[in-house]
């Protein structure tokens, strides 16, 4: 009852003082963290497997240790959630990596977000209907076994628009957001198999991202999506678990690819926090960095021996709440296709490992690509443009502060976290692209010249 | 005439005349048949829909499994149960550690005023009812507090009435949803302190819900004042009463009947409208609990919904039955208020 919570009268925090005395007893502690300038926090999070770090973190009393009392809160979708930061009624939330470069860019609501932790990799997932399965299938070659070869491409999807557009039907398909991952995952995969997706044209007003489409994408959100496919409103959707899982079990539906197949460790999900509350409270950002770091280790700690316990967590209603065979399907390294087709996908959920939760600056480079793309951002930009915008939104300043402060207090050590004094926050090209097209974000423009679909330099709609 | 009073005197010794057999008979029948009307046949209903809805619940099959009949229901009143009590006991440790720290902070800094901080742990179903019902009663309250005098004034003003009863007409109608939004925006924009005495959401839910339980109030009432009879307005002419006792001894409590027929309409409509304003708004309460469920799609969802709904129901029963016994109460014509 949120009304008997806030009734209590708040208290101005002692941390300077509290700083000061600390830094006169422990001289050797100079850098010692203070206490939380806010204690009382309030976060959101959309029912997603990959908002598990904040759970965890809270179940796992990693907030209190920091000092903070954290309530937790579902909201209705992004748009609410992304709102509910903006004005204040949240502290931070689980956002899509490409919220807060949005929203800092001005696209949508125009807001400064940052963001100091980055969630996890992968976690996505594309599926479509029975019906389109049907029709895909004979289009898909075969193993020695008769299952299907993987990672399935958008190819053999082509034919089947094409015949119902020949029908007069169009092909619809959901997503969670414009800015989000999935949207992005889902064009790259259409994309890829000559499939066009469409494009956005902001600044003539059209935010619908379905010109020249083949395949319309709408929004849905995530909880939603298994029941506007059953419902016949879309033909296949893009998210996150345990939506996919949940197609599977109820028998309406086929996932047919992995984001994990389409770019091998994609950014996924950031914690998301306004500009003005890290300034505003400076250790109360570094401290809640510090529980996320700490519950994302638990979630691979071991190689994932945690992940039932976390599963468990989970299932409760107050977080995802779906069953917890659902939510285990994907969490605990397999993943179920067509219904018994179970395969081991065990990087499918990445929590702390591979550096996962260090905030790339190229992951937010590679987002603003794809925006350009299709025409969200409607005009060229320069190379220094996005590095630019990156550097403001992706704070491993953050990181960096809280992840020494963790080392020094022994509770991870070193090797867990990135070299410091020599990363640059841009990773090496990258190349397992379902396309085979090799990343650099260093150099984005000329990505961008490497589609065969989607807008390139000089391009405007 | 004295034809017919003979005969009702005759009447009169015929009756007097029956057999003390006949009376005992008489009442035992009439006991036997409230009996029957009070107990026996609802019994019997209850029976037959338990019946009928566990015969089709089993033939209904969802993408969550099949529609719970009462045995899931069951079962998830008492896990729902369960959670309460589990959530309870994570509360008392959570308090304690939260104390611990502060005197644990105290030492390292005698500064240091320690605070305890509510529980930051999920409602629970239980939570959730009682939110649900301190919300609505506010939002009743307010709704009141408007709605009886200004329905007095509009009574007892027939110009005032006929300015102002367009806009009752036009607003009654409109259901909680179309508010919704327009109540949201308002309160975040207007309702913004560092420290509020209550969250946003509790003012969106208890604004929505006065707003739709106003007019039934208003409307009942202003009927209940203008249709009071001419003899006591006469009288209170006679008396030459000042306004304020004319209204207090004789507008009040001959028109307490309409007004509190007018308050249990409203009551029933301020939860039904409270229901729909948490699922959309996700404020706490029995609303939110019932959408996160719809959200989770576990296979448990569905028997939880349903248990909520009757919960909900009995709550609406019971809230109807109590303000019946305060309108017994408070009117002087007991018949007035009938079920």
């Amino acid at each position: 009852m949120n009304w008997k919570k806030t009734i209590t009268s708040s208290l101005k925090s002692l941390s300077l003082s509290l700083a000061l005395v600390c830094a006169g007893t422990y001289i050797a502690h100079a850098q010692t963290l203070g206490e939380p300038e806010k204690e009382e926090l309030k976060f959101g999070f959309i029912k997603l497997t990959d908002m598990a770090p904040i759970a965890i973190a809270y179940e796992n009393g990693y907030f209190e240790d920091e000092g903070l009392y954290v309530t937790i809160e579902a909201q209705a979708n992004w748009k609410v959630l992304l709102n509910g930061v903006i004005d204040g009624t949240l502290d931070g939330a689980h956002m899509l990596a490409g919220q807060p470069i949005a929203a800092t860019m001005g696209y949508g609501t125009k807001a400064h977000i940052i963001t100091p932790f980055s969630m996890d990799l992968n976690g996505n997932a594309i599926t479509v209907s029975n019906d389109i399965w049907k029709k895909m299938k004979p289009n898909i070659p075969k193993m020695a076994d008769g299952r299907p070869v993987h990672p399935i491409k958008a190819d053999s999807l082509k034919p089947v628009i094409e015949s119902l557009s020949s029908e007069g039907k169009p092909f619809k398909m959901g997503m969670v957001f414009p800015v989000s991952t999935h949207n992005y995952e889902l064009r790259y995969w259409l994309a890829a198999g000559g499939i066009h997706p469409g494009y956005y044209a902001p600044h003539k007003g059209d935010n619908s991202g379905q010109i020249d489409a083949q395949a319309l994408l709408s929004v849905t959100p995530p909880p939603q999506m298994p029941s506007t496919m059953e419902a016949g409103t879309i033909h296949g959707y893009c998210v996150g678990e345990p939506w996919n899982q949940q197609a599977v079990f109820k028998g309406i539906g086929v996932p047919v690819v992995t984001d994990y197949e389409i770019w091998k460790n994609n950014p996924e999900k950031v914690f998301g926090i306004t500009a003005a509350f890290a300034e505003k409270y400076p250790n109360t950002t570094i401290r809640l960095t510090r529980a996320l770091i700490r519950a994302a280790k638990w979630l691979d700690d071991n190689s994932n021996a945690n992940r039932p316990a976390a599963v468990k967590i989970l299932s409760q209603s107050n977080y995802v709440g779906a069953d917890y065979d659902v939510i285990a399907n994907s969490m605990t390294g397999t993943f179920e296709y067509e219904k018994g087709d179970k395969r081991a996908v065990p990087d499918f959920n990445v929590f702390f490992r591979y550096n996962a939760t260090f905030p790339y600056y190229s992951d937010a480079i590679w987002y603003l690509t794809q925006m350009r793309r299709w025409g969200q951002i409607s005009d060229d930009k320069s190379d220094q443009w996005y590095k630019d915008l990156a550097a403001k939104v992706y704070r491993p300043d953050i990181y960096e502060k809280a992840a020494k402060s963790l080392i020094e207090d022994e509770l991870i050590s070193a090797n867990n976290f990135p070299d410091f004094t020599n990363e640059t926050g841009f990773k090496a090209p990258q190349q397992h692209f379902i396309d085979d097209i090799v990343y650099d974000g260093n150099q984005p423009n000329a990505y961008l010249e490497k589609f065969k679909l989607g807008l390139k330099k000089g391009d405007k709609l | 005439m004295i034809d017919e009073e003979s005969r009702m005197s005759l009447t009169t010794v015929n009756l007097s005349q029956l057999t003390i057999t006949e009376q005992v008979v008489k009442v035992s029948k009439s006991i036997l048949s409230t009996i029957t009307n009070v107990m026996l046949l609802p019994v019997i209903g209850i029976t037959i829909f338990l019946f009928l809805w566990s015969i089709s619940a089993q033939s209904i099959h969802t993408s969550l499994g099949t529609f719970p009949g009462p045995n899931a229901v069951v079962q998830q009143f008492s896990s729902l149960y369960e959670e309460h009590v589990v959530e309870r006991e994570k509360a008392v440790a959570f308090y304690q550690r939260q104390e611990k720290r502060n005197l644990a902070k105290q030492e390292k800094n005698p500064n240091y005023v320690g605070k305890i901080r509510a529980y930051t742990g999920k409602e629970t179903f239980v939570d959730q009812i009682i939110t649900s019902l301190f919300t609505v009663t506010c939002g009743f309250l307010v709704a009141a507090i408007i709605a009886i005098p200004l329905g007095i004034w509009m009574g007892l003003n027939k110009r005032l009435n006929s300015a102002i009863n367009p806009i009752v007409q036009i607003f009654k109608p409109v259901s909680p949803l179309a508010w919704l939004p327009l109540v949201t925006m308002v309160v975040s924009a207007l309702y913004v302190s560092d420290d509020p005495m209550v969250s946003k959401s509790f003012l969106t839910s208890l604004i929505t819900v006065s707003l739709c339980s106003l007019w039934p109030m208003v409307i009942n009432t202003s009927i209940g004042v203008s249709s009071i009879d001419s003899d006591l307005l006469n009288v209170s002419k006679v008396l030459r009463l000042p306004t304020f006792t004319h209204i207090q001894k004789i507008v009040l409590p001959a028109s307490v009947p309409m007004i509190f027929t007018g308050m249990r309409l409203s009551f029933g409509v301020a939860w039904m409208v409270l229901i729909a304003a948490e699922m959309l708004a996700q404020n706490p309460g029995l609303g939110k609990f019932v959408w996160d469920e719809f959200q989770n799609g576990s296979s448990d969802s569905l028997a939880r919904i349903m248990a909520a709904v009757i919960v909900i129901g009995f709550i609406g029963f019971l809230l109807d039955r109590a303000m019946l016994g305060l309108q017994r109460k408070v009117s002087w014509d007991k018949s007035s208020a009938s079920v």
